[in-house]
């Protein structure tokens, strides 16, 4: 089956011969969620990282993910971008959109962006080079190779600049920026891709505490607009910034409800204190 | 921004290329008058022989700037880059055969010697059509294209990266090799294809046809050098850049990252082809040695050498390298090997940037100086 499925792939004329990804239906969220996670099951040599986890993000919500190390969280987001392909269960992008169908660049294409748990931003980039990068455009090799800024352009990377405050390192290469400064670049390339969900893997790692603060309103201001999915270690960032929060734990969803709720759930309080 | 712009700013911000293209300039126009036009008795005369040899580094230069696209830009070390060369080499070396005619030793009007010699009849398929110049310059760069689309379209496609990669592409020049050694395959098996008399009627031999082909060699060198700054200063440069550092990265924000580096990978077999079709009627010969995978490898050398991801840096190494390998296959031809061996460690370990990067670095280094110099002062 599988050897048949992939050649299959490498008949498919749409990947050989450059035309843009064509997702003939398109999002539908009709029905309020815009993703769609059930009985998503992935093994690692026979370790469930993931386990039967069903989970379903609302269209414009920001929902934060917790957990434990080894929790599954990265993998849940590596299952939603075409990274990893789940053994069982089903993710959806809207009613429509099949994502375990999908690969990594048609989901991209399809509005789903991600921030890396370690901030990979594009070292020998400068700033700008690196929001240019991301920006939502013909991305075909012809078109690229061809590919000039227009002015509307430039004033779009130029306001994504001052949202993330790296107006005054326009030039700069990213590889000298600090930890903060990159996964705030790392955002700004996330916004230029304008996606309708944006997942978040641990955005303040490494940050001061302003530099936390400025995160939060951030990924405040974002919801709405955007639907985003925050993974955190850190609860006081959480508790800032979470309306309905999730609780990951041994690749199942252990709890879900407001902070307050959560905390209180003497499961929750088991795991965390119990380990 | 027009088009236009985009070039002269693309050669105002390569201060090194502009250097490279004058010198190259410099050297087009005083060569063939030193040959062709001061007499042979005067000191400043360069023989023919030079001239050849000099159209040779060219070649090789060319073939360091398609290296340089992959490796230095992109990140995909080609060990097989070589065999791109050989095959634009075996074309033209073909349209050359096709012109000896009844001119070789057998006299046979329909077939190159070789295949006299092997007792064949007729002409086989693959050999039909290299009577057209135009024929076989097609062929030069759909051959080696095509097989770097093929083997490109494969590997990338599966994700086959790093030293994998490196180890499959030196396995396909090598094989390459192998077969082209073969009789059965027509290409003249170990002795190759040479012998050859004239191009497009104009004698092999001739000062003047030697020096035309320095000449347009040189152009050659040029355009493909232009055309590869166009490449990475244009986005796509910048994504295949971004690739190179940062693989996953670049697939989430939705670049085809297999069809970007088959893209590089296509243009630059083809440049290293033409590279090859060059080559040919300057030497006179081609044969399957051009195949083997220490070629290949030479060519990291001289990329390496000269400083990679710079272009320019590339021709400097193809043309000192080759150089110091012209004098030592001449005065110590044993010493040769190793001092490559030798050259290729001392620029990993001492020179990661090679020469180009070496220039760089006493460039900061007085500059420093320089500073401390005027701190002390005030
Ligand atoms: N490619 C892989 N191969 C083998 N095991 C893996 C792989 N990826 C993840 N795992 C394992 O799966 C489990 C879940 O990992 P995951 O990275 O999703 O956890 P996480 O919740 O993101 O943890 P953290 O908070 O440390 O980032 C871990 O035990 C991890 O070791
Ligand atoms: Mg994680």
């Amino acid at each position: 089956m599988k050897p048949l499925h992939r050649l299959r792939g490498m008949m498919n004329r749409r990947r050989a011969l450059d035309v843009p990804p064509v997702t003939a239906e398109r999002l539908d969220v009709s029905h309020g969620p815009i993703l769609y996670i059930e009985g998503v099951s992935v093994s690692f040599d026979g370790f469930k990282a993931l386990n039967k986890l069903t989970l379903y993000i609302d269209d414009g919500e920001l929902r934060c993910i917790i957990g434990p190390n080894g929790a599954g969280k990265t993998t849940m987001m590596d299952v939603i971008t075409g990274k990893t392909r789940p053994d069982k269960g089903t993710v959806f992008f809207g009613q429509t959109l099949d994502l375990t169908q999908m690969s990594e660049t048609e989901i991209a294409a399809a509005g789903i962006g991600r921030k890396f748990q370690k901030p990979t931003v594009f070292p020998q980039h400068s700033v700008f080079e690196n929001l240019e990068l991301a920006m939502q455009a013909d991305k075909r090799v012809w078109s690229t190779l061809f590919a000039e800024l227009s002015g509307e352009q430039r004033d779009r990377i130029e306001e994504v600049m001052t949202i993330v405050g790296l107006q005054e390192l326009s030039k700069g290469r990213a590889a000298l920026l600090s930890h903060g400064q990159k996964q705030w670049l790392e955002i700004g390339m996330l916004l230029m891709q304008n996606p309708r969900l944006l997942l978040v893997d641990e955005p303040v790692a490494g940050m001061t505490h302003q530099e936390m603060d400025r995160t939060a309103e951030l990924l405040v201001s974002l919801a709405g607009k955007h639907s985003v999915v925050v993974v955190e270690h850190d609860m006081e960032f959480v508790r800032s910034i979470a309306r309905k929060v999730t609780v990951l734990h041994e690749g199942a969803v252990l709890a879900e409800g407001s902070m307050d709720d959560v905390q209180n759930n003497p499961r929750v309080i088991d795991v965390y204190l119990g380990a | 921004m027009s088009r236009t712009s985009l070039v002269t700013q693309m050669l105002t911000n390569d201060r090194g290329g502009r250097v490279f293209l004058a010198v190259l300039a410099t050297v087009m126009v005083a060569v063939p008058v030193l040959n062709l036009l001061v007499p042979e008795s005067s000191a400043l005369h360069v023989s023919t022989y030079t001239v050849t040899l000099l159209g040779k580094y060219l070649c090789y230069a060319l073939l360091a700037v398609a290296l340089d696209l992959v490796w230095g830009y992109c990140g995909i070390l080609s060990l097989g880059h070589a065999a791109f060369f050989a095959l634009g080499g075996y074309a033209m070396g073909m349209y050359l055969m096709r012109r000896i005619g009844d001119r070789g030793v057998y006299g046979n009007p329909d077939l190159p010697d070789f295949m006299v010699f092997l007792n064949w009849h007729e002409l086989p398929w693959y050999w039909h059509g290299f009577d057209s110049f135009l024929f076989a310059m097609i062929m030069v760069v759909l051959v080696p294209g095509l097989l770097a689309f093929v083997f490109g379209w494969l590997a990338f496609r599966s994700r086959v990266t790093g030293v994998y990669l490196s180890i499959i592409t030196q396995a396909l020049t090598f094989a390459l090799m192998l077969a082209f050694f073969r009789n059965e395959m027509g290409f003249g098996g170990n002795n190759g294809l040479t012998d050859f008399k004239d191009i497009l009627g104009f004698d092999l031999q001739s000062d003047a046809t030697r020096v035309t082909l320095f000449a347009i060699t040189g152009a050659l060198l040029a355009l493909g050098y232009v055309l590869s700054r166009y490449i990475v200063s244009s986005k796509l440069g910048r994504v295949v850049i971004a690739i190179r550092d940062a693989e996953d990265r670049a697939r989430f924000i939705g670049y085809r990252v297999e069809l970007y580096k088959l893209w590089v990978f296509v243009f630059s077999a083809v440049l290293a082809g033409i590279a090859g079709a060059l080559y040919v009627p300057q030497v006179g010969i081609i044969n399957p040695g051009e195949f083997s995978p220490l070629n290949s490898i030479e060519l990291v050398v001289w990329v390496a050498v000269g400083g990679r991801g710079t272009l320019y840096g590339a021709v400097i190494g193809a043309v000192l390298v080759n150089y110091a390998k012209t004098f030592f296959t001449g005065a110590l031809p044993e010493v040769w090997l190793f001092a490559l061996g030798g050259l290729f460690v001392v620029v990993t370990v001492l020179l990661p940037r090679g020469i180009i990067g070496l220039a760089g670095q006493i460039k900061t280094h007085r500059q420093a100086k320089a500073s401390k110099q005027s701190e002390a002062l005030t």
